[in-house]
């Protein structure tokens, strides 16, 4: 199994979705939240995926279909 | 033995061992080094760190390493009297940090110096960085001279003539057919796997350390005084952290007043999530997709833009964009009126310190530092336009036609 830390962004119209357990559903992960903030205006949330790594792959790329960005915690690492 | 003790979560509080960690366990934010000020404060002096050598490390008890550092002669860069920009912008008291003059010719090199010496101590054989400019030349160039090796990670699309300040060091440089999210993400599954110290990943609170130093040189320089304003770049949001924790720290340890310093962080309009979520007036930092020619601080998601957004705000500072070509001209002004040729970030800041000034946010009597961080000539393509040579025959005559003067 495997971990991965990621960050979600909502937009304000996405935000009533249930995305995050379809993702758990769907994909068979284990999302654990450790930080969100969610108000009408905008949402994001940190949290932890857990399952194995090609099935949080296609998470991701499912969640991101569905107007969500999706950002490692650890934010960019490629600096200039 | 340095004064470090342990990591401290910067959100939650919760603490760590000295390790090559970077994120809480518990609440997925940054760590950083934690001190004990208390032995730090018995052991430094204005004296004792004005005697020491002219780099970085004269303040080395201030920084969390055990061992001799690697060192390749970095940092006490000048901090020049800037008369001639300030009359231009009317500001009376305007200095800039020249840390353009570093080894490898941006402040980077504070940095990955603290990070490399931790490196050597966690028993690394390698250290890695992704990067296509100042941070691959830095990383290189550190383990050149401490015998590490280098492995200098750029996505493929990236020209070859933009990695020669980093290949002549001789690092193991790979090209990832991807995208610069593909990048990212393959760095971080590579800290899990190798045994690297990953620079900006798992050595990145003791990374982040070495950029305080720029806050204690300028104090320093100053006479031990905190400046008024201080107007930096930012890309993760690090170094524009860093700056004020050195400043406060100096403070806490009774070697300069109490700080009062506005901290002004600039970005280019292209790539500015952090001054965004300053002038939206939330402390939330929305990630976007950089598109500017400022490369060098193009990060569209900062790990550190959160903390650098509180410094700004609660310090009552603010935060400025320019556009590409308002960069362009602040590196010619800079040019122009000091003779120092900053990179495009550095054109960035004095950009912004032009709007900042003539809307008022820095008063014209304000004791303020720019900061420049990276010096031009690695990126001078940006500028090539600039280069329009008058053509004259061998003769004096030609001379004397073309420019309408005589002996």
């Amino acid at each position: 199994m495997a971990k991965r830390q990621v960050m979600f962004t909502f937009p304000p119209e996405k935000i009533k979705d249930p995305l995050i357990f379809h993702l758990g559903v769907k994909f068979n992960l284990l999302p654990n939240i450790r930080q969100a903030d969610i108000s009408e205006a905008k949402g994001w949330v940190m949290l932890e995926l857990e399952g194995e790594e090609k099935d949080i792959e296609a998470g991701i790329a499912w969640l991101e279909s569905k107007g969500i960005r999706v950002d490692p915690v650890t934010g960019d690492i490629i600096e200039g | 033995m340095s004064h470090a003790t342990t990591l401290r979560c910067r959100k939650c509080g919760r603490e760590y061992p000295l390790k090559p960690l970077n994120l809480c366990d518990f609440c997925l934010s940054p760590l950083e080094v934690n001190y004990d000020y208390k032995a730090m404060a018995a052991a430094v002096s204005r004296d004792k760190l004005a005697a020491g050598p002219p780099g970085m490390y004269r303040y080395r008890e201030l920084l969390p390493i055990e061992s001799d550092p690697v060192d390749i002669g970095t940092g006490f860069t000048p901090l020049t009297k800037a008369d001639n920009l300030g009359r231009e912008l009317g500001l009376d008291n305007l200095y800039v940090k020249n840390d353009g003059l570093n080894p490898t010719f941006s402040f980077k090199d504070r940095v990955v110096s603290v990070a490399a010496t931790k490196a050597v101590e966690f028993g690394f054989n390698a250290i890695a960085c992704a990067s296509t400019g100042n941070l691959a030349a830095s990383v290189a160039a550190h383990a050149a001279r401490a015998n590490l090796k280098a492995y200098v990670f750029v996505p493929a699309d990236v020209e070859a003539g933009k990695l020669v300040g980093a290949a002549v060091y001789n690092p193991v440089l790979l090209t990832v057919d991807g995208s610069y999210d593909d990048v990212n993400r393959l760095c971080r599954q590579l800290t899990d796997k190798f045994k690297w110290g990953f620079i900006n990943i798992n050595l990145r609170p003791y990374y982040a350390e070495g950029s305080k130093t720029l806050g204690y040189e300028v104090a320093e320089q100053l006479g031990w005084r905190a400046p008024d304003c201080i107007v930096a770049p930012a890309a993760s949001g690090l170094l524009f952290t860093r700056i004020w924790k050195g400043l406060e720290e100096l403070a806490m340890l009774g070697l300069i007043d109490s700080v009062d310093t506005h901290m002004f962080v600039t970005q280019a309009a292209g790539s500015s999530p952090i001054v965004n979520a300053f002038n939206a007036g939330s402390m939330h930092v929305n990630p976007v997709i950089p598109e500017t020619i400022v490369k060098s601080i193009a990060i569209g998601n900062p790990a550190d833009g959160y903390y650098a957004l509180r410094v700004a705000r609660q310090t009552g500072g603010g935060g400025c964009s320019v556009t590409d070509e308002e960069a362009l001209a602040g590196v010619r002004l800079l040019a122009q009126t000091e003779g120092i040729f900053a990179e495009a970030a550095g054109g960035v800041v004095i950009g912004s310190l032009k709007k900042l000034a003539a809307a008022g946010s820095i008063k014209r009597d304000q004791l303020t530092v720019a900061f420049i961080t990276g010096a031009g000539p690695r990126t001078q393509e940006i500028l090539t336009d600039i280069v329009r040579p008058l053509a004259v025959k061998p003769t004096v005559a030609s001379v004397e036609e073309l420019l309408n003067v005589s002996a």
